[in-house]
């Protein structure tokens, strides 16, 4: 009798045990403006192995930031994506062209869906142009204005605007032709361990999403939500710095912004979430 | 004086007399708290946004004294009864003597 009440204690333990050091998604459904039906949770494209449902990283987040994203109003990203509508109408360069003249007003929404299709093979260039990498040619080749700093606060509200503008299209890039030699790329990185702890991109997105690494929850990283205001850094974030956050923290030396090593990783991290709506600016923790 | 201070007012457009309605407002604002240091180590100068207040046809709804501590882009919301129809007028006070102002009608029906 002893002895059974022995094994149903430590069995309760353990339970308890599990739940603290879990995180899984929560069960909700993302509407954004009463409006705007965002996808969080899809099958996973075909080339994925390991994975058979792919999840956005709201499903991963805490009540409360959850809720910001649900209306623009609370979204503090929004404030960057407002700052790029004014940047829209603003002629800059030797061309004395604004955004506007080319694509026209932000209401037509010209670009809507662009952002779903990037990273994308760009036949001139003979590469794989992220989105931030086309708008620098428009800035230079067509505008005659400097080109923007891939990490500075201009290029990415207007990422965000982009973002803002195809929010809730499914995410689709293509991986075959001649985008599929950076894809491979791109896997090989994400597959790849760096640093002294040893860690690629899959063994905390893919083999360990909804555990927590310390205080927080480990999402699937998917890319469908950037640039994403984080709470932490009270700022809109790129995907290029999240993931040189993320390879540092591996302690090792992290490629750089706009590598073409970020892009390759892009481009298949995008591909990863392929079916999702893209969702940026979301808001993450 | 800091750039790009923009604020932003959510208020339903009509309630019901006496209804109590929830108003969420946010500016866009750097809150510098004066603690921190540039490149050089000099002292960045504190530049915040010091009150916030709101009034609903002359009479007052909250008044709000902000500290450095605060975040950037200060977000404020809070509940308010609703006897007539008027005007919300929101009222947000920087440091360097800038004043920035929005405001909100709303009507019973």
């Amino acid at each position: 009798m002893r002895f059974k009440a022995m094994t149903a204690f430590a069995g309760a333990l353990a339970i308890s045990a599990v739940g603290a050091a879990n995180a899984e998604p929560v069960d909700d459904e993302l509407v954004i403006n009463e409006d705007v039906e965002i996808v969080t949770k899809t099958d996973a494209p075909e080339h994925m192995e390991y994975i058979d449902e792919v999840m956005s990283g709201w499903l991963f987040r805490e009540d409360d930031t959850r809720d910001m994203q649900r209306d623009d109003f609370d979204n503090p990203g929004m404030l960057g994506v407002e700052a790029a509508m004014e940047t829209w109408d603003e002629v800059d360069g030797t061309a004395g062209k604004a955004c506007s003249d080319c694509h026209g007003t932000i209401d037509e929404a010209q670009l809507a869906g662009a952002r779903a299709v990037y990273p994308k093979w760009n036949e001139n260039a003979g590469e794989v142009w992220t989105i931030e990498t086309a708008m620098n040619a428009c800035r230079t080749e067509r505008m005659g204005a400097e080109a923007w700093d891939y990490n500075g606060s201009d290029m990415i509200n207007m990422s965000a605007l982009m973002s803002y503008l195809s929010r809730g299209m499914p995410m689709n890039v293509a991986i075959d032709g001649p985008a599929a030699e950076t894809w491979e790329k791109g896997k090989e990185i994400y597959y790849t361990r760096y640093g002294q702890l040893e860690l690629a991109c899959a063994n905390c997105h893919e083999d360990h999403y909804g555990d927590m690494i310390r205080a927080d929850h480990l999402s699937q990283g998917q890319s469908n939500g950037f640039p994403a205001y984080r709470l932490k850094d009270a700022k809109l974030v790129g995907l290029h710095n999240r993931f040189k956050g993320c390879i540092r923290d591996t302690r090792a030396e992290p490629f750089a912004i706009g590598s073409p090593e970020f892009v390759a990783l892009e481009l298949y991290v995008a591909s990863r979430g392929n079916g999702l709506s893209v969702e940026g600016p979301s808001v993450r923790n | 004086m800091a750039k790009g201070v923009k604020p932003r007012v959510k208020v339903p457009k009509s309630a019901a007399a006496g209804d109590v309605i929830t108003i969420k407002t946010l500016i866009s604002h750097p809150m510098e708290s004066g603690q921190r240091k540039d490149s050089d180590g000099n002292l960045i100068p504190r530049s915040i946004i010091n009150r916030f207040t709101c009034d609903f046809n002359g009479t007052n709804v909250i008044d709000v004294t902000m500290e450095p501590a605060i975040s950037t882009n200060p977000y404020f919301e809070f509940e308010a009864t609703v006897p007539e129809a008027g005007e919300f007028k929101f009222t947000w006070y920087d440091d360097d003597g800038s004043v920035y102002e929005d405001s909100k009608p709303i009507s019973i029906g």
